[in-house]
C-alpha cells in the first residue's frame, strides 16, 4: 500500500534522514520505534507532504507523493493526526471534527454523517463534549479529538504521530486499545511512537529507527522479544 | 477546488422563496442604510447635533476596514500592517472615476446625487446618475485593491511566519511614494480634460500635494449599506466551511494542512476578500465632506490605527472589530476636552485595556454566540473574568 524509498531529508545542513525505507501492507498495524530526535515524526511529515524529502521517494498505491501537496495526500486516503495532538484550541470539538471532513466533497454527506458517529462512537468522551472548546478538554480527550478529527477524513491510511505523547498510562492503554479497534475495522495505520512497550504490543510489523536510520526491523512480537530491543528501549536487563 | 461544490447554496432549489431567503439579509442592509440615511441622519442634525451625525459616518467607514481586516489578521492569524494602503488604492482608483468622469459625463465635478447622498439628504431624486457614477467607483476601487491584494499576498503567503507583515510594510511605502512623486497636479479646466486620453487622465491625481476638489458622495446611506455588507460577508465566510478552513489556520496552520486546507490558496483568498473591501472603504473616504485624499494620510499609521481596532476588537472577532471601531472613532474625539494630553489619554486607555483583557473585547468570540453571554453572565457573578 505504501512504500518509502531511500528517503532523504534535510532541515537545511541537517540531515535528519539519511535514506530510510520501510513498507506498509493493507489491513496491517506497522510502527516506527525510536528514541527522541531519531527523525520518526520527520518520516511521517514527509509522507504526508508536510516536509519535503531531498532524495528518494513515497509511493502510495503506485502513486508518488513526492511533489504531491499536502492538501492533495489527504485527498488521496492519506490522512495524519499531528504530533501534539494539534487540535483548534478556539473551536468547539464539532467544529474540530466538521475540519476532518474538509477535504471530502459535500455530495458525501450521508457518509461523512456515518463515519462522524463512527469516529463518536470509538471515544464516547467526546460526543459529551462537542460544544466545548477544543483548548479547554484534557490531553487525553485532545488526542481523541485529533484521532477522532483525521478518522472523519475517511483515512486509508491513518498516520499517527506519538499519540501516547504526554498521557497518564490509563488513557494510553485506551488510546492503544482504540487503535486496534480503528484497525480492526479495516484501517491500515503506521503508527510512530517511543512508547516502544505498548506500540511492539498492538503493531504487525515494526521497524526501529535510530538517528535518521532503520536499525532493525521485523514482527512485532519478535522485536519485543529480541535482546537488543528489550535493553534498549523496554527497560529490561 | 472542491471549495465550490461545499457551499450549501448551490443544492438549495431555485424557488422564488428561497431566492427572497437568500437575498434577506442584503435586503436588511439596504433598509439599514436608508433608515440612517433618513431617519437617524436628519434626527440628529435637527438636534443640533451635526458632529455626531459626522462620526457616525466616520464609525461605518471605520466599521468596513475593521472588519475586513479582522478577515486576515484575526480569521487566518496572518499579520498584515499595509490596509491603508489598499485603501489608498481603492480611494484614488476611484476618486479619479468620480472626478474625472463627473467632467467628462456632467460637464463639472460638482455632485450631482439624489438624497441618498447627501449629508442632509435634500437631493433630488432617489437615485441619480451621480450615484451611479459613485457606486460604479466603489466597487472599481474595490476590485482594483482585491488584484493588488493577490499579487502582494500570492509570493509572501506561500510562505509561513511573518513575510506578510514586511511585505505589506514595503507595499504601504510604495503606493504612498508612487502616488506622491508619479502623479501631477490635478486638472481643472473642462477643455484640458475632455482632450486629455482616458489612459493619461491617471497620472494626474494631485500627487503630493493631495487629490482636492471630489464630490463628496459618501454619505451617512454609502458608508453603513457598506459597513452592513462587509459584516454580512464576514459573517458568512465565518460560519462557512470556507470560514473554518481560514479559522484553522490561524488555530494550527500544521494540522489545518494535515486536513486538507490548501492553507496558500485559502490565506491569498482571505487577504483578497479584505483588500477589497479595503478599497471600497478607501473610495468612501475620498468622497467623505472635509476629507482631502492625500497618500501620505494613509500610510503606516492609519494602517496601524486600524490594527489596533482589531487587537482591540478581539483576533477574530466580527463584533468585536465593529465595537473597537466604535469605541476607537469615538473616543479621540470625546478626549479633545483635555487637548494637548489627548494622544497620551488615548494611549494609556489602549495600555490598561490590554492590561486588563488582552486577549480584546470579545477574544475570538461573537457578540451572538451563547457561550458569549455565559462568559459574560460568569463575570458578573464573580467580578472577574
Amino acid at each position: 500500500m505504501l512504500e518509502v524509498r531511500d528517503l532523504k531529508v534535510n532541515y537545511g545542513a541537517i540531515k535528519a534522514l539519511h535514506g530510510i525505507s520501510l513498507r506498509v501492507d493493507k489491513g496491517e498495524i506497522v510502527t516506527l520505534i525510536g528514541s527522541n530526535g531519531a527523525g520518526k515524526s520527520t518520516t511521517l511529515r514527509t509522507i504526508s507532504g508536510l516536509l519535503r524529502p531531498a532524495e528518494g521517494d513515497v509511493i502510495f498505491e503506485g502513486q508518488s507523493l513526492r511533489n504531491m501537496p499536502a492538501h492533495e495526500i489527504v485527498r488521496l486516503g492519506v490522512v495524519q493526526s499531528p504530533e501534539g495532538r494539534g487540535v483548534f484550541p478556539n473551536m468547539s470539538v464539532e467544529e474540530n471534527l466538521k475540519l476532518g471532513a474538509f477535504a471530502r466533497p459535500a455530495s458525501e454527506k450521508a457518509q461523512i454523517a456515518a463515519d462522524r458517529e463512527r469516529a463518536l462512537n470509538l471515544f464516547p468522551r467526546l460526543r459529551e463534549r462537542l460544544k466545548q472548546s477544543a483548548g479547554t478538554l484534557s490531553g487525553g480527550e485532545q488526542q481523541m479529538l485529533a484521532m477522532a478529527r483525521a478518522l472523519v477524513a475517511k483515512p486509508r491510511l491513518l498516520l499517527l504521530d506519538e499519540p501516547s505523547l504526554g498521557l497518564a498510562p490509563q488513557i494510553v492503554q485506551t488510546i492503544f486499545r482504540i487503535i486496534r479497534d480503528i484497525n480492526a475495522g479495516g484501517t491500515t495505520i503506521l503508527l510512530v511512537e517511543q512508547n516502544a512497550h505498548m506500540a511492539l504490543q498492538v503493531a504487525h510489523r515494526a521497524y526501529v529507527l535510530e538517528v535518521g536510520k532503520i536499525t532493525m526491523e521485523g514482527v512485532a512480537k519478535e522485536l519485543a522479544s529480541s535482546d537488543e530491543i528489550r535493553k534498549a528501549y523496554l527497560g529490561h536487563g | 477546488m472542491s471549495g465550490a461544490n461545499l457551499q450549501p447554496g448551490l443544492h438549495r432549489p431555485s424557488t422564488p422563496a428561497a431566492i427572497v431567503r437568500a437575498w434577506a439579509p442584503v435586503l436588511g442592509c439596504l433598509v439599514l442604510a436608508i433608515v440612517m440615511q433618513l431617519v437617524v441622519g436628519p434626527l440628529l442634525v435637527r438636534m443640533g447635533q451635526d458632529f455626531a451625525a459626522k462620526l457616525l459616518l466616520d464609525i461605518g467607514t471605520n466599521a468596513i476596514l475593521a472588519v475586513s481586516l479582522t478577515m486576515v489578521n484575526g480569521f487566518t492569524g496572518q499579520f498584515s500592517i499595509g490596509h491603508a494602503a489598499f485603501m489608498a488604492v481603492g480611494g484614488y482608483v476611484a476618486a479619479g472615476i468620480t472626478y474625472y468622469g463627473s467632467y467628462r459625463l456632467f460637464g463639472s465635478p460638482d455632485l450631482a446625487a439624489g438624497m441618498l447622498s447627501t449629508s442632509t439628504g435634500a437631493g433630488s431624486g432617489l437615485f441619480t446618475k451621480g450615484d451611479g457614477l459613485f457606486l460604479g467607483s466603489i466597487f472599481a476601487g474595490g476590485l482594483v485593491a482585491a488584484g493588488c491584494g493577490y499579487l502582494v499576498g500570492l509570493p509572501s503567503l506561500r510562505l509561513k511566519g511573518d513575510y506578510l507583515a514586511i511585505v505589506t510594510l514595503g507595499f504601504g511605502e510604495i503606493v504612498r511614494v508612487l502616488i506622491q512623486t508619479q502623479t501631477t497636479d490635478t486638472l481643472y479646466d473642462p477643455d484640458t480634460i475632455a482632450q486629455t486620453p482616458a489612459w493619461e487622465l491617471p497620472k494626474y491625481l494631485g500627487g503630493a500635494l493631495g487629490f482636492s476638489g471630489l464630490p463628496s458622495y459618501t454619505s451617512l446611506f454609502w458608508a453603513w449599506l457598506f459597513a452592513a455588507l462587509t459584516i454580512l460577508v464576514a459573517y458568512r465566510i465565518k460560519a462557512s466551511t470556507y470560514g473554518r478552513a481560514f479559522l484553522s489556520i490561524r488555530e494550527d496552520e500544521i494540522a489545518s494542512e494535515a486536513m486538507g486546507v490548501d492553507t496558500t490558496r485559502y490565506k491569498v483568498r482571505a487577504f483578497t476578500i479584505s483588500a477589497f473591501f479595503a478599497g471600497c472603504a478607501g473610495a468612501l473616504f475620498a468622497h467623505t465632506v472635509g476629507v482631502q485624499l492625500n497618500a501620505g494620510e494613509l500610510g503606516f499609521a492609519k494602517s496601524f490605527d486600524i490594527i489596533i481596532m482589531v487587537v482591540l476588537g478581539g483576533m477574530g472577532s466580527i463584533s468585536g472589530a465593529f465595537f473597537a471601531a466604535i469605541i476607537l472613532t469615538i473616543l479621540p474625539e470625546l478626549l479633545r476636552n483635555v487637548a494637548e494630553y489627548r494622544m497620551v489619554a488615548y494611549a494609556t486607555a489602549l495600555i490598561l485595556m490590554m492590561l486588563v483583557r488582552p486577549e480584546g473585547l470579545l477574544g475570538v468570540r461573537e457578540i451572538w454566540e451563547k457561550r458569549t453571554w455565559r462568559a459574560i453572565a460568569r463575570i458578573g457573578r464573580r467580578g472577574t473574568p
